[in-house]
């Protein structure tokens, strides 16, 4: 899946890849899928399991992983940027405009 | 492809053979547990219901025990009262004695005290020991396991690696004719739409979609929001973000067969292949819902460890996080993180939880069978009056 990788992209479709190692702001990460290829130069240090932006993403668009919407963001993502619940909402499961 | 299992009188196949003690409420517990130690094979499961229950939620804590009763794994009950409990031993062994097991009862009250009590029922547990000891395994094909599936302790591990890897093993089980449960709908929210479309048919799909629904609105309709229980703190501490994002991983587990059936909690399923059972989030709950529904098997996926295991069933953990099994390989019995390194295909993972399966329905304890851990937990949904 992730051969010598340190970051999975597992849909074509996803604006998001995953960090499988620890991840230091300022390195860049090569990853491909489905020959898709991508070189991000990350903005934040990733944890590892965590996620960072694969291309800019807009404040109230939808963050897609497994090639479906996870959620929407919060505020305006750069490439190469961590995502998670700081910048992340569910769409689900909560009050409107909670 | 068989295993070696036994054949109960009923016709129905198992992978253990226990001596099950069931306390008909939580004042006969302590009784319960007294009578099964070091009783090797004997098990009593820690109901904390019984008593002060009405309507459906009476029947749920009833169906469970009975469904645990019931249990192929099962080999003879014996259920112990108090005496005064709105849920009778009697009530129970009534309901268990059609399946043909021998099934007892015995009260605190009636037979005076608990040290009678204690004396009395390991009398009985010991002699259906003896007769469960006498019965061999036999071969019997794989077309009747029911194996149910359950994630727990949730990381970015748990939808890259092991939960797809469980995914390959369930559709090798269907494939053979066996069925595999589905459960946790909470954890199905946001990942509906694709259970839904392998539906065999559009009823069924709309069965999924209506329960997402009912689950939402609940969550919803106490004022609170989802999100403080689910995803729980670890999961968002592994890096899993939304609900969305931890079902979408959670879903893999079933594979790619059409969904078959949807079942209420602690129902048995009526037809082989993939079977969804709603069920909370709650990791003993669930596995407690599936088991009363007459599983014999479960495979637990874990991405931050959990030690899980049934009193009833053997419950094989696998982990796709290397850190996660190095740390805890006293609780986790298959490693599938190479999967992650790209030196383990899903496939071929899948494959060893298949093989792992059948040595495990076959005999093979594991490890949370090991350490003795009993976890039993019925999905409560009415107050106690």
């Amino acid at each position: 899946m992730a051969g010598k990788s340190k970051a999975i992209m597992i849909h074509e479709k996803d604006n998001v890849a995953t960090a499988i190692v620890p991840l230091r702001a300022g390195s860049t990460v090569s990853l491909e899928v489905q020959g898709r290829k991508e070189k991000v130069k990350l903005l934040s240090s990733i944890p590892m399991g965590h996620k960072f932006a694969l291309r800019p993403i807009a404040n109230g668009e939808n963050v897609i992983k497994y090639g479906e919407p996870i959620g929407e963001t919060t505020a305006a993502i750069a490439r190469g940027e961590h995502v998670h619940v700081h910048n992340v909402v569910s769409h689900r499961g909560r009050k409107e405009g909670a | 492809m068989n295993f070696m299992g036994y054949r109960r009188a009923n016709g129905k196949a198992a992978v253990r053979s226990h001596v099950l003690v069931i306390p008909s409420v939580v004042c006969s517990q302590g009784a319960t547990e007294a009578i099964t130690r070091n009783l090797k094979g004997a098990v009593y499961v820690a109901n904390v219901f019984g008593c002060a229950q009405v309507g459906a939620d009476r029947e749920q804590t009833k169906r469970t025990l009975v469904g645990f009763g019931t249990n192929p794994n099962v080999f003879a009950v014996l259920v112990v009262g108090n005496g005064c409990e709105n849920l009778p031993a009697k009530e129970i062994v009534e309901a268990i004695a059609p399946c043909g097991k021998r099934v007892e009862f015995i009260e605190i009250q009636e037979v005076g005290g608990t040290k009678k009590t204690i004396a009395k029922g390991r009398k009985i547990v010991k002699e259906m020991l003896a007769d469960a000891a006498a019965l061999p395994r036999e071969p019997i094909p794989l077309s009747e396991l029911i194996m149910a599936t359950e994630c727990g302790g949730s990381d970015y591990t748990s939808g890259l690696a092991s939960n797809p890897a469980l995914g390959a093993a369930s559709d090798l089980v269907v494939e053979a004719g066996g069925a595999v449960i589905l459960s946790e709908t909470t954890e199905l929210i946001g990942a509906e739409h694709l259970l839904a479309k392998r539906a065999r048919g559009p009823e069924i799909g709309k069965q999924v979609l209506d329960l997402i629904a009912w689950w939402e609105k609940e969550a919803i309709a106490t004022g609170q929001d989802i999100r403080g229980a689910n995803p729980a703190p670890g999961n968002i501490a592994g890096g899993i973000t939304t609900i969305e994002e931890k079902s979408l991983g959670c879903i893999y587990k079933g594979g790619t067969t059409p969904l078959e059936e949807v079942i209420k909690y602690a129902f048995p399923p009526t037809r082989k292949g993939l079977i969804l059972m709603d069920t909370p989030g709650h990791d003993i709950d669930q596995l407690t819902g599936m088991m009363a529904g007459g599983a014999q098997l479960a495979v637990f996926t874990t991405g931050r460890g959990t030690p899980t295991g049934s009193p009833i069933a053997p419950v094989i953990k696998i982990t796709g996080n290397a850190e996660t099994y190095r740390k805890m390989k006293d609780n986790i019995d298959l490693d599938v993180s190479q999967i992650i390194k790209g030196k383990e295909t899903v496939k071929e993972a899948g494959r060893r939880i298949f093989e792992e399966v059948i040595a495990v329905a076959s005999g093979k304890l594991t490890k949370a069978e090991k350490l003795g851990q009993r976890d039993f937990c019925i999905f409560k949904i009415g107050l106690n009056f």
